[in-house]
């Protein structure tokens, strides 16, 4: 009977110990535990989301799994924390997770209030409108005393109140917390309007029932850049994340894919040598592996085709790169030098 | 009925034809008197016309296992999105391949559960045997004995999930539950006040805002670098609402003790450990077993709140499918298939308690 | 000591020997003591480390924020607000849309409930059955399951709003919700008010006096029948002397969106269907037990005295019943209101969608849950007040 009772005590007892874990500096308690615990969305297709089977997919998702590789080699060291608008950032502040990729918007107040730092960004975004095609709408100023459908609790939220004040025009919000359903909810007529990031809004065109009944407005309200974060505290580890961005962007540059990588390491071009850590350097500067690079690109790829990927003209949401083309090509990805 | 009567020894008048078979029953149960009669007339006519086409819609004009494009063109229900993605819907990220594991973990639980519906098992057997189970059942979820690859906790989502939180929701917050009881009924000032604050408070508040808590306030309450699991934190906020509604149960069943058995437990010499634990609890909760599984029924309904924090439970992961362009569109489908396995797991629970209400009631 | 055992005993047998941890209530006072120590240091250790926590992390802290502009919208309120209003006119707002769907759906459930609980117990086989099954059906389905039933119904089944279904003259019923007629405000509707009023008012009176006259005279004064129509013909009077004002305000399709009339949300209409059908289910069953635990007896002999069916039920069956019923119905009453906050799933902005959203927009998380808690305990409260003012009243005087 006593004999029992210790057991279940020490049973729950252990149990409780194996939820709580410690850690110490970010960098450490991650390279400690083995994996990168990383807050995505859960509901966002092509940005983040699981599949059928329960793998995550997405851009979000494989911005975290380019750090893994580089940290740990291995791209599938992640344990994804599927996290609502709500909990993102908290989750963030009390060390749930060592990284948020879930398509926040970087601004002023969430990088000093919430006491995060945002890294390079990952996807340039700008709030638009979706209209159906049969209220022959052309332009957003027409909107007046429509039924808007928004994400709660979202800078989009903000955003478009201020645009109808600034504009004068009375609007009925419906706020649902989950995007596919607020798609669902727009398809069958519930609101006149969706308005989201451009990026969500061609999602949702994408799945309509009949996509050519829809028309994305050609305003854009606001300038949304969608970048991972990490919380203030760790430079190391901030520096990590953010070149783990930057690599990819750098790869695209210099044209290095998932495929050619190999090939690329033959290179005599001192930049690509250097960038894929045949000359070593970069990797210890980090105080990570000097094939960190080389570990991103070929087990998730350079940032073109990690786009192309997720959201790409080819798939369900059909994306063009549009601001999310590299510099070079009038887009807006900059990678500095990795030397 | 219209056999000749065994013995015709006597003459035996047979009731009027109105009065037995079909028609009598029809007669006393549907039209015996005019607004009876007039009250079946029209229910029977809102049936007619509510069950044909949803009759139509549900198994006539639909499909049961096909792609999803094969459903954008039919009229009726498009079942097919359950078959289609069961694997998600019921195991959630249990990794593809070992997904055989939660499942004999269910049936384990469903076996134990059958096994211990019979009071006869009532023994201290039954503990062993449910430990036993439990024991095995983690191993099987977590792994990492035998070969079996590790899952971690994160990857538990689903049907499991949906029951993990359920039985340890209960399991966990009986205890708990009996001591607040104990303490609200206790002669110090101190505690009776403690237990009776924290029982109003708990139940008070909606389930949501201690999930909320659980989720967006708890991890700053720890020190730094401190942290818990999202799911045992949506498991211990169940815990501490479960626990407050137990108390009221067991607060009922210590009231309903006659005061005589204070009495002679305290002129027996018994201190009050020995009371409580040796006369008055076997007694008391003897007779809340029913309103228990009630709680415990209102915990299971109350798992799917989760949703709400993003835990993949059941009804997340349902949900998570409808999202997917493939199968949006077919919600009415995937919450009816929900709805009937509610049905079924709520109905054979609350059909015991009563069973066992009645079967209590009797042997006092 | 070995040669006179008794006296030793004798002198050893005094209540100041024993030691404290043997004295019930001296080790009462101590248990208690650690008691509050330990849920003292508990409350001060989680206190320290938020604190630490805030500030490390540079969150900022207070009700501070309530003062902010708000900067959303909310689809639905009762009172006037805009973006442009404070966080704290926005939680009023989503505190009064939490007040109004219980309040609604109180008045619903307890009709649905009592209907189905009669219904019940109908000698009519199926109807009793039709009841029994609906009580199971819904008390069996989570509530927030049932909430993204009905919703999807809403949105997925009702036409747009230029293909409204128009059942009667003002009436539309689409997916922007259920949008009708309803009499343009007029001067009078304030005195018609007020007249209502007064005659609920000389309604009470009356049947106080009515009381007492019968309890000294035994004369039966028909206080209920003339108050009914005091309530319906006060304000018919002062409608007929403000000269009949009969403009309505009819919704018209403009634009978008109906304007004029007053509209019904899907959101609304399906959280209120939701609760309403299952709270009802619990109501009902609740309504059956207080029916059957008035005695056959208790029946057969007001009957047997002479009392008509009308003064069986409202003398003899009610007052009983309805000491069985009130208690479990209350707290039907809360489960519903904090059922209501599951208003969030659906998007209903409720108080507790509202705190959300400012949570989000401030970061501020421990003051807004804080701020959910207080306003349900507050709820929560009141309804105990009243229970046990009701139980006092209710409580049988035992001769």
């Amino acid at each position: 009977m006593k004999l029992n009772r210790v057991t279940a005590l020490v049973a729950i007892l252990s149990l409780l110990a194996a939820g709580i874990a410690f850690a110490g500096k970010d960098l450490d308690a991650v390279k400690k535990k083995g994996f990168i615990q990383a807050g995505v969305n859960g509901g966002v297709f092509g940005f983040g989301m699981p599949d059928e089977k329960g793998v995550w997919k997405g851009l979000d998702v494989d911005t975290a799994r380019a750090v893994a590789a580089a940290v740990f080699g291995d791209a599938s060291k992640i344990k994804y924390v599927p996290l609502t608008a709500q909990q993102r950032f908290t989750a963030l502040q009390s060390g749930e997770i060592d990284l948020l990729t879930r398509n926040a918007t970087r601004t002023l107040s969430r990088d000093t209030q919430l006491g995060l730092n945002f890294v390079t960004v990952n996807y340039y975004d700008g709030q638009g409108f979706l209209v159906p095609k049969k209220l022959g709408i052309t332009s957003a100023k027409e909107l007046g005393g429509a039924t808007v459908c928004v994400l709660p609790g979202t800078t989009t939220e903000q955003n478009a109140a201020d645009f109808f004040r600034t504009n004068k025009m009375d609007w009925k919000p419906v706020v649902i917390e989950s995007t596919s359903e607020l798609a669902k909810t727009f398809f069958a007529g519930r609101c006149d309007v969706l308005t989201s990031d451009a990026s969500q809004l061609a999602g949702t065109r994408a799945i309509a029932p009949n996509p050519k009944d829809y028309v994305i407005l050609p305003e854009i309200i606001s300038k949304e850049p969608l970048a991972p974060a990490v919380r203030h505290g760790d430079d190391q580890w901030r520096d990590i994340v953010d070149f783990s961005v930057l690599a990819m962007i750098n790869a695209e540059e210099l044209g290095i894919t998932s495929e050619n990588v190999d090939e690329m390491l033959k290179s005599s071009d001192p930049t690509v040598q250097r960038f894929l850590g045949v000359i070593e350097g970069n990797g210890s500067a980090l105080g990570l592996d000097e094939k960190w690079a080389y570990n991103i690109i070929k087990q998730v790829g350079n940032y073109g085709e990690v786009f192309e990927r997720n959201v790409g003209v080819n798939t369900t949401l059909g994306l063009e790169r549009g601001l999310n083309a590299l510099w070079t090509n009038g887009g807006l990805m900059y990678s500095p030098p990795f030397k | 009925m219209n056999a000749p009567p065994k013995k015709p020894s006597r003459e035996f008048l047979k009731p009027p034809v109105t009065e037995v078979g079909v028609l009598g029953w029809l007669h006393s149960n549907l039209f015996n008197t005019w607004y009876n009669s007039l009250l079946t007339v029209v229910v029977l006519l809102m049936l007619w016309q509510l069950v044909p086409p949803l009759f139509g819609w549900a198994f006539v004009d639909s499909v049961w296992n096909s792609p999803a494009e094969a459903c954008r063109d039919i009229e009726g229900a498009c079942w097919s999105v359950i078959p289609q993605n069961i694997s998600f819907i019921v195991f959630g990220f249990f990794p593809d391949g070992h997904q055989w594991r939660p499942g004999i973990a269910m049936l384990l639980l469903l076996g134990l559960v059958i096994f211990s519906k019979d009071s006869r098992h009532w023994k201290k057997s039954l503990a062993v045997y449910w430990l036993v189970g439990l024991v095995t059942m983690g191993i099987l979820m977590y792994g990492g004995l035998f070969g079996l690859l590790v899952v971690d906790t994160d990857q538990w989502s689903g049907l499991p999930l949906t029951f993990m939180l359920a039985l340890f929701g209960m399991v966990a917050g009986y205890p708990l539950g009996v001591l607040l009881a104990l303490g609200r009924r206790s002669r110090m000032p101190a505690i009776k006040t403690l237990c009776v604050v924290y029982i109003e408070m708990i139940r008070g508040v909606p389930l949501i805002s201690l999930l909320f808590m659980s989720s967006v306030m708890f991890p700053l309450f720890l020190p730094e670098g401190v942290t818990f699991d999202k799911v045992l934190r949506a498991q211990v906020a169940i815990i501490l609402f479960t626990a407050a509604y137990i108390a009221e149960v067991v607060r009922g069943g210590l009231q309903a003790m006659p005061r005589g058995q204070f009495e002679a437990a305290e002129s027996l010499g018994l201190n009050y450990n020995q009371t409580m634990r040796l006369i008055i609890l076997p007694q008391a909760l003897k007779i809340v077993i029913p309103p228990s599984l009630g709680i415990l029924l209102s915990t299971f309904k109350d798992t799917s709140l989760v949703v709400i924090i993003a835990l993949y439970d059941v009804l997340k992961t349902t949900k998570v499918t409808l999202s997917n362009p493939k199968w949006t569109g077919f919600s009415t489908e995937a919450y009816i298939f929900l709805a009937v396995f509610y049905f079924i797991c709520c109905y054979a629970m609350s059909n015991y308690s009563r069973k066992l209400e009645k079967a209590l009631h009797t042997g006092r | 000591m070995t040669s006179k055992p008794s006296i030793v005993a004798d002198t050893e047998y005094q209540p100041s020997a024993v030691p404290f941890w043997r004295d019930p209530d001296k080790r009462a006072i101590v248990f208690q003591v650690v008691a509050l120590l330990l849920v003292a240091f508990v409350s001060y250790y989680l206190f320290s480390n938020t604190q630490a926590n805030l500030e490390r992390q540079s969150i900022a802290t207070g009700f501070g924020f309530l003062g902010k502009e708000a900067g959303f919208e909310i689809g639905e309120s009762l009172i006037a607000y805009s973006a442009a209003d404070r966080y704290v006119d926005a939680l009023l707002v989503g505190a009064l849309n939490t007040i109004k769907v219980s309040f609604i759906g109180i008045v619903f459930t307890i009709v649905l409930g009592t209907l189905v609980g009669i219904a019940r117990l109908s000698s009519n086989w199926l109807v009793a059955k039709l009841a029994g099954s609906y009580i199971e059906l819904m008390q069996n389905i989570p509530v927030l399951l049932q909430l993204f039933f009905w919703y999807a119904i809403f949105y997925e089944s009702f036409p747009s709003p230029r293909q409204a279904l128009n059942p009667f003259a003002g009436v539309f019923l689409c997916n922007r919700g259920l949008i009708f007629a309803v009499p343009e405000t007029h001067a009078a509707h304030a005195t018609m008010g007020w007249a209502f009023a007064a005659a609920l008012v000389i309604g009470w009176g009356l049947h106080r006096w009515g009381n007492r006259r019968q309890a000294r005279t035994g004369q039966i004064f028909p206080s209920i029948r003339v108050s009914m129509a005091l309530c319906i013909f006060l304000p018919f009077l002062v409608w007929v002397f403000a000269g009949t004002p009969t403009a309505m305000d009819v919704p018209e399709l403009q634009g978008f969106n109906f304007k004029g009339g007053v509209t019904v949300s899907p959101e609304f209409s399906a959280l209120l269907l939701g609760l309403v059908f299952y709270t009802a289910a619990f109501v009902a069953e609740i309504v059956r037990a207080g029916i059957q635990s008035v005695g056959r007896g208790q029946v057969e002999a007001a009957m047997a005295i002479g009392l008509l069916p009308g003064q069986v039920l409202h003398l003899v069956i009610l007052p009983q019943a309805l000491r069985v019923i009130i208690p479990p119905l209350t707290s039907q009453m809360l489960n519903l209101t904090k059922n209501s906050s599951l208003a969030i799933a659906i998007g209903y902005a409720d108080f507790v969608a509202v705190t959300n959203t400012t949570i989000n927009q401030t970061g501020q998380a421990i003051e807004g849950v804080a701020l959910i808690m207080l306003v349900y305990l507050f709820f929560s409260l009141s309804m105990s007040l009243f229970m046990n003012w009701y139980n006092k009243k209710m409580a049988l005087v035992e001769r």
